[in-house]
C-alpha cells in the first residue's frame, strides 16, 4: 500500500496536500483498492464550499458507492474534469493524475486535525 | 402432494451425519411458546387432479373474453396474443431462471432485456429504457420521483385525464414525502391548457400528460410540451404502446420521461396482473433512473456479452440512498413484450394499431347516429372513446351482458360530472358483427 | 457456444409478414367500412417517422429466442442455491392452471358478479396466508416483496398519523444484516433509518436495540430467521421492547421457508409482514420477475389496507372501496393475479401438513449441506442454521488472492449456479447458500464436493479459479467499461435511431 510521507490523511481515506493555502484532495491507494474499478464520480463545481464532515461528492465503482469527505473547510477553486471521462485514473494514479479537487482553505490550522502518513498507516493496520 | 425428493434412507443418512435423531431437533432453537401455536390449520393437500378440477370450476364462474366479446379497456386490454409469444414465454429456461446477477450464466435473460430496452427506445423515440418496473401505475410514480430529484420544487401537475388508478397510486407513493400533486382540469376530455398555464406560473417539477388519455382522447402534446418546458418543468408522458405505431411519440414531443403499461404487448389480461411497467427517459436522466439496466460489453476474450450495469443506483448497494427500493423487474413479461414486437415487426404493430383505430372509429360513428347517445368529447381518439348513455352505465352493461357482450367502464365513480358516462374500448379482436351488436343494444335503450 | 446476434442483426427490409395473422390477414380483419387515415387521426397527431423495429420472420424469432433460452442457467436445469432467493422447484401444475382461459381472459374492472371465481381465489389465498403468518388480514396488491415492504411502512406511518405522532416518530430501526430493500423502502416512505449492529452471535443485539429505541421510533424491521440463517430467539422480547416504546414491528417474510408450521410471525409480536410468493410459495422467478409481495397485518392496521378489499358476504364476494382510512392503492388493479394464482395452487397442493414438511426438509437440507463444508469454509455462527447459511471464503484469500467471486465463477464451470455472494454485507467474502427442500441428497453431496474441490484448487491451482468460468458462452465480462461508457440500446447502423419518414 502506497502512503506518501509528505501527504496528510483523513479517517475516511482521503489524502490532502497543502500548498500556499490551497489543499489538493484525492483518495488513497487503500481506498481505490477497496473500491475496485472506479466508474463514476460526482464532484462539486468551482465556487462551491466544502465542509469538514459533509460529503463533497460521491465515488462509484461497479460494486460499491462511497461518499467523499475531505475533513477540511474551504471553497473549491479547481476540479479535475479529466476524471469525468477517465475515472480509472483514480485507480491507476491515486496521488497524481487521480487528484479530485483543489480547495482554498478557510482555516489553515484545520489541517492539524488530519493524520500523518505514519498515523494513517497505523490506522490501516489496526482495522 | 409435495415436491420434496427425500427417501427414508436419505433422511436417515442425513440425520446421522448431523448426529440427531429427528428433524424436530433442528427446530430446538425456536422457543416453545412459538412452537405450540404454530400448527397450520389449512385443509389437507390435494392431488394434482383435484387442484386442477377446483381451479377449473372457479374459472368457469368467471365471465371471460374468450367467450364474451369485451369492450372493456381502461388500462387493461383484450389484444390478441400471438401463439409464438406464449410458446417462447413458457420455455422453462426463461421461466425458472433468476435475476442475472451472474452474467456468464444468464446471457439469455440479459440479451433479452437489452433487446427489450432497444425496442422500447425505437418505439418511443426516447434515449434510454430500463429493464422494466412492476406496472404502468408504479412506473408513473417512479417517474415523478425522478423529476423531483432534479428539481427544487415539490409540485407535480397531474391532469384529470390521467388514469384515476394511476393518480391514486401516485398519491399513495408521494403522500408522505411532502410532494404536492395538483390536478389539471379536463372537462372537454383533454387538458384545459389555460388551467395548465395558470398552474405552471409557479415553479413545478413536472407535468404529466397521458396520450391517448384515460378517455381515449389524444392530447395536444406538442403544445403541452412547449408550455411545460418554457416554464422550466419536466414533461412526463404516459403512453399506450400499441398506439405508438401510429400516434406521435414521446420522443417527438420532447418528453423527459415516458412511462406505460406494457400489458398490451403480448401479455394477457389476467385480472390486471402481472403487468409490465415501461420506463424510458432522456439521456441526462440516466443516473436517476430506478430499476435494472442491462448494458453491452465484451468479455475477457473480446466476445460480446451483456451485464447488469449502473447497479450502484440500486438498493442492494446504495440501500437507503438508492434511486428506488425496487428489486425485481417484470422479467418474463418483458420477454413477452420483446417477442411480441419482434414477431409483429413494424408492419404488424401498425396493422394492429390501424385495426383498433378504424374499428373504434366505426363504432363511435354508428353510436353518434343514435338519438339518445351523447358524445361528450370531440378530440381525436385512439382505441377508446367516451359516450354518455340514456341510462346509468351499469344498467347499459347489464343489457349488454344479456346480449352476450362485456360492456365498457362506467365513469361515474371517478368523474361525477359524467354521471352516465361509459368508456368503450375497441381492439383489433372485435369483429364487425360484435360492434353492430353493441350498437343494436344501445339503440334499443335509446328508444 | 457461438455468439447469438441481436434480433436486430437478423433484420432486413421486407422480411417478416406471415406472423400473427393480423398483418397478413389485415384485409380480412378490417371488416368495417374504412375511413381515410387523416379523418380518423389528423396528421399533426401522428408519428412523424415510421416505427423502426426488426423485420424478421417467425421462424427466426423462434430460433433466436430459443437459442437465448439455452444460454441461461435455471432451476429446471441446474442446482441454484442462491441464499435469500429460495430457488425451489416450480411445479408445472401451477403453470397449467394459471393458463386456464377462464382465469387469463378476465378483466380486473369487470362487475364483481362476473368474476366470482377470481374473487374466490383471492379471498382464499388471503385467508391461507393469514393463517400461515398468524396475521389477521391480508392484502394481495403489492407486486413484489419490496413493494410489500413499502406498503407495510406506509401502514405503520398511517397508524402513527392516526395517533397524531407521525412527525415525532421519524425513525425506522434496521439490523445491519438486513436486505438492501429494507432501508431503501424506509427511505421511500420518508423515514430516517438507523442501523443496528448485529451481536457477535449474528443475532439482534437487545442492548443495541434498547439504546436505539425512543420517542422517535416508528418501528423495527426484522427478518427471522435473519439473513445469516439464524433464528432470532429473542424476537418476542425485541417486539415487546419496540411496542413499549410506542413503535410497531415489521417482519420481512423472505425467509418463511424456514418456519412454516414451526413459528408464526404474528405470534412473534409482529404487526405487519410481507410474504414473497416467488420465494416460499414456488412461483417462478422468470429471469427477474414477476413476483408478488402480499402483506399481512394485525387488526390494528387493518383499517389502513389498500382498496379495494376483497370480502366474502353471504351472497358472494364483493370489492369494498368504502374504506375511509385506507392508504390508497399501490397497484392499479388487484396485484399480480397470475402469480397469486400459482401460489394458491401450491398451497392447495401442499395443505398445512405439506407446508410444514416443506419447512422441515428445507432446514434438514441446509443443515446437512453445512455439515459437509466445515473444513474449508469459516462458519462464524456455529454448526446449525435454519433453511440457509452463510459461510466465509476468507481463508481462501491466502497468498493467491482467491475471493468469493472466484469461487462463484468456478462453480459455474463445475455445473452449479453459484450461491449468493457478498451478502450480508457485514460478512467478509460471504457465500450465502440456500438449497431448498426440493433437492436430493445426491445433489447436496455433489455441491459440497464441488465447494471443497474449489477450496483445494484455491491453494494448489488458483489459475483455474481466476480464469473461471470457461465453459459458458462468455467468460468474465468487463463491467467497468459497461458502467463507464454505458451502451444500453442497439443503434441501427444507417442512422442515429430514426426510421424513414412516414
Amino acid at each position: 500500500m502506497n502512503t506518501p510521507e509528505e501527504l496528510l490523511y483523513s479517517k475516511t481515506h482521503e489524502w490532502v496536500k497543502v500548498e500556499e493555502g490551497v489543499a489538493t484532495v484525492g483518495i488513497t491507494d487503500f481506498a481505490q483498492d477497496e473500491l475496485g474499478e472506479v466508474v463514476y464520480l460526482e464532484l462539486p463545481e468551482v465556487g462551491d464550499t466544502v465542509g469538514p464532515d459533509t460529503p463533497f461528492g460521491v465515488i462509484e465503482s461497479i460494486k460499491a458507492v462511497s461518499d467523499l469527505i475531505a475533513g477540511i473547510t474551504g471553497t473549491v477553486v479547481e476540479v479535475n474534469t479529466l476524471l469525468h471521462e477517465e475515472p480509472e485514473r483514480i485507480n491507476e494514479d491515486p496521488y497524481g493524475e487521480g487528484w479530485m479537487l483543489k480547495v482554498r482553505l478557510a482555516d489553515a490550522g484545520e489541517t492539524q486535525l488530519l493524520m500523518s502518513a505514519a498515523q494513517y498507516r497505523q490506522m490501516l493496520e489496526e482495522a | 402432494m409435495g415436491y420434496w425428493p427425500h427417501t427414508e434412507d436419505d433422511t436417515r443418512q442425513m440425520l446421522d451425519r448431523l448426529g440427531t435423531g429427528s428433524v424436530e431437533d433442528l427446530f430446538a432453537d425456536i422457543p416453545e411458546e412459538l412452537r405450540q401455536s404454530a400448527d397450520l390449520e389449512l385443509p389437507p393437500g390435494l392431488s394434482e387432479m383435484e387442484v386442477e378440477a377446483r381451479l377449473q370450476r372457479l374459472a368457469d364462474l368467471n365471465l371471460s373474453s374468450d367467450r364474451t366479446p369485451s369492450f372493456l379497456g381502461a388500462g387493461c386490454y383484450d389484444h390478441y396474443v400471438p401463439a409464438v409469444v406464449s410458446s417462447l414465454c413458457t420455455r422453462s429456461e426463461f421461466v425458472t431462471s433468476y435475476t442475472p446477477y451472474q452474467p456468464e450464466a444468464s446471457q439469455g435473460t440479459l440479451q433479452v432485456i437489452y433487446e427489450f430496452q432497444s425496442l422500447l427506445c425505437d418505439l418511443t423515440g426516447m434515449d434510454v429504457a430500463n429493464a422494466s418496473l412492476y406496472d404502468g401505475a408504479s412506473a408513473l410514480a417512479e417517474a415523478a420521483f425522478v423529476a423531483l430529484s432534479v428539481s427544487h420544487s415539490p409540485r407535480i401537475l397531474v391532469p384529470e385525464s390521467v388514469h384515476p388508478a394511476y393518480r391514486a397510486v401516485l398519491d399513495t407513493y408521494t403522500h408522505r414525502s411532502h410532494i404536492e400533486l395538483e390536478p389539471v382540469r379536463c372537462r372537454s376530455g383533454v387538458i384545459d391548457l389555460n388551467h395548465l398555464s395558470d398552474l405552471a406560473q409557479a415553479p413545478f417539477a413536472a407535468a404529466v400528460v397521458q396520450n391517448p388519455n384515460f378517455f381515449g382522447c389524444l392530447e395536444e402534446c406538442a403544445v403541452v410540451s412547449r408550455l411545460v418546458h418554457e416554464r422550466g418543468g419536466r414533461l412526463i408522458s404516459v403512453f399506450d404502446p400499441i398506439s405508438l405505431a401510429l400516434v406521435e411519440t414521446p420522443g417527438e414531443y420532447d418528453a423527459d420521461l415516458a412511462v406505460a403499461e406494457g400489458q398490451a404487448l403480448g401479455i394477457g389480461q389476467s385480472l390486471g396482473g402481472p403487468g409490465l411497467g415501461i420506463m424510458t427517459a432522456k439521456q441526462d436522466l440516466l443516473r436517476r433512473l430506478p430499476g435494472r439496466l442491462v448494458g453491452a460489453t465484451t468479455d475477457v476474450n473480446g466476445k460480446p456479452g451483456y451485464v447488469l450495469t449502473l447497479q450502484t443506483r440500486e438498493q442492494h448497494i446504495r440501500r437507503e440512498k438508492a434511486t428506488s427500493n425496487i428489486c425485481t423487474n417484470q422479467g418474463l413479461c418483458a420477454l413477452a413484450a420483446t417477442v411480441y414486437l419482434c414477431a409483429l415487426g413494424p408492419r404488424g404493430v401498425r396493422a394492429v394499431a390501424e385495426l383498433c383505430l378504424q374499428k373504434a372509429h366505426y363504432t363511435r360513428r354508428r353510436l353518434a347516429e343514435l338519438a339518445g347517445i351523447e358524445l361528450p368529447f370531440s378530440a381525436p381518439f385512439f382505441k377508446e372513446f367516451t359516450v354518455s348513455c340514456p341510462a346509468p352505465a351499469h344498467q347499459v352493461n347489464g343489457r349488454l351482458r344479456e346480449a352476450g357482450l362485456l360492456g365498457g367502464y362506467p365513469l361515474r365513480r371517478d368523474f361525477d360530472w359524467l354521471p352516465n358516462g361509459l368508456l368503450l374500448c375497441v381492439t383489433e379482436k372485435r369483429r364487425r358483427h360484435e360492434l353492430d351488436a353493441l350498437v343494436s343494444v344501445l339503440a334499443e335503450l335509446c328508444t | 457456444m457461438k455468439t447469438e446476434p441481436l434480433i436486430h442483426e437478423y433484420s432486413a427490409p421486407g422480411r417478416g409478414g406471415r406472423t400473427a395473422s393480423v398483418r397478413s390477414n389485415y384485409a380480412a380483419l378490417a371488416d368495417v367500412p374504412l375511413v381515410d387515415l387523416d379523418v380518423a387521426l389528423p396528421a399533426d397527431r401522428r408519428r412523424k417517422t415510421a416505427v423502426r423495429l426488426p423485420e424478421v420472420e417467425e421462424r427466426t424469432v423462434v430460433q433466436h429466442f430459443t437459442r437465448l433460452s439455452q444460454r441461461n442457467f435455471s432451476v429446471d436445469t441446474h442446482f441454484y442455491p442462491l441464499g435469500s432467493c429460495t430457488m425451489k422447484y416450480n411445479p408445472k401444475l401451477n403453470e397449467r392452471v394459471a393458463a386456464l382461459a377462464g382465469l387469463t381472459q378476465v378483466h380486473p374492472l369487470q362487475d364483481p358478479a362476473t368474476m366470482q371465481g377470481w374473487l374466490a381465489v383471492l379471498h382464499a389465498l388471503q385467508e391461507a396466508l393469514a393463517e400461515i403468518g398468524g396475521m389477521d388480514a391480508v392484502t394481495l396488491q403489492p407486486a413484489a416483496g419490496a413493494q410489500g415492504e413499502f406498503l407495510g411502512l406506509l401502514l405503520i406511518h398511517s397508524y402513527h398519523e392516526k395517533h397524531g405522532e407521525e412527525d415525532q416518530r421519524r425513525v425506522i430501526l434496521i439490523p445491519d444484516s438486513a436486505h438492501g430493500t429494507n432501508p431503501a423502502s424506509a427511505a421511500r416512505c420518508g423515514y430516517e433509518t438507523v442501523s443496528l449492529a448485529s451481536g457477535a452471535d449474528g443475532c439482534l443485539d437487545l442492548e443495541a436495540l434498547k439504546r436505539a429505541l425512543g420517542d422517535d421510533t416508528a418501528g423495527l424491521m426484522l427478518t427471522n430467521p435473519n439473513t445469516f440463517g439464524l433464528f432470532e430467539k429473542h424476537v418476542a422480547e425485541a417486539a415487546r421492547l419496540v411496542h413499549e416504546a410506542g413503535g410497531l414491528v415489521y417482519y420481512d417474510g423472505a425467509n418463511m421457508n424456514a418456519i412454516m408450521g414451526k413459528a408464526k410471525p404474528g405470534d412473534m409480536g409482529c404487526d405487519v409482514m410481507h410474504f414473497n410468493l416467488h420465494k416460499t410459495f414456488s412461483t417462478p422467478h422468470g429471469g427477474g420477475g414477476p413476483g408478488a409481495g402480499p402483506v399481512g397485518v394485525k387488526s390494528l392496521l387493518e383499517p389502513f389496507l389498500p382498496v379495494p378489499v376483497v370480502e366474502r358476504h353471504t351472497d358472494g364476494y364483493v370489492l369494498n372501496h368504502d374504506r375511509p382510512d385506507s392508504i390508497g392503492k399501490v397497484h392499479a388493479f388487484h396485484g399480480n393475479a397470475g402469480v397469486l394464482l400459482r401460489a394458491y395452487a401450491y398451497i392447495l397442493s401442499n395443505g398445512g401438513e405439506g407446508l410444514t414438511q416443506v419447512t422441515e426438509r428445507a432446514v434438514l437440507n441446509a443443515n446437512y449441506l453445512l455439515s459437509l463444508l466445515s473444513e474449508a469454509y469459516d462458519r462464524p455462527f456455529g454448526s446449525h442454521c435454519k433453511h440457509e447459511f452463510v459461510v466465509s471464503a476468507r481463508r481462501l484469500k491466502g497468498e493467491k488472492g482467491i475471493r468469493a467471486l472466484d469461487v462463484a465463477k468456478r462453480l459455474i464451470d463445475l455445473g452449479f449456479h453459484p450461491p449468493t455472494v457478498y451478502f450480508p454485507i457485514v460478512m467478509e467474502e460471504a457465500l450465502m447458500v440456500e438449497p431448498t427442500e426440493t433437492e436430493t441428497k445426491a445433489v447436496l453431496d455433489a455441491f459440497a464436493d464441488a465447494l471443497n474441490q474449489v477450496a483445494e484448487e484455491a491453494a494448489e491451482s488458483p489459475d483455474c479459479l481466476h480464469e473461471a468460468p470457461i465453459t459458458t458462452p462468455v467468460s468474465r465480462l468487463d463491467e467497468a467499461t459497461a458502467a463507464r461508457k454505458p451502451n444500453l440500446r442497439y443503434r441501427w447502423p444507417d442512422r442515429l435511431g430514426e426510421g424513414s419518414p412516414e
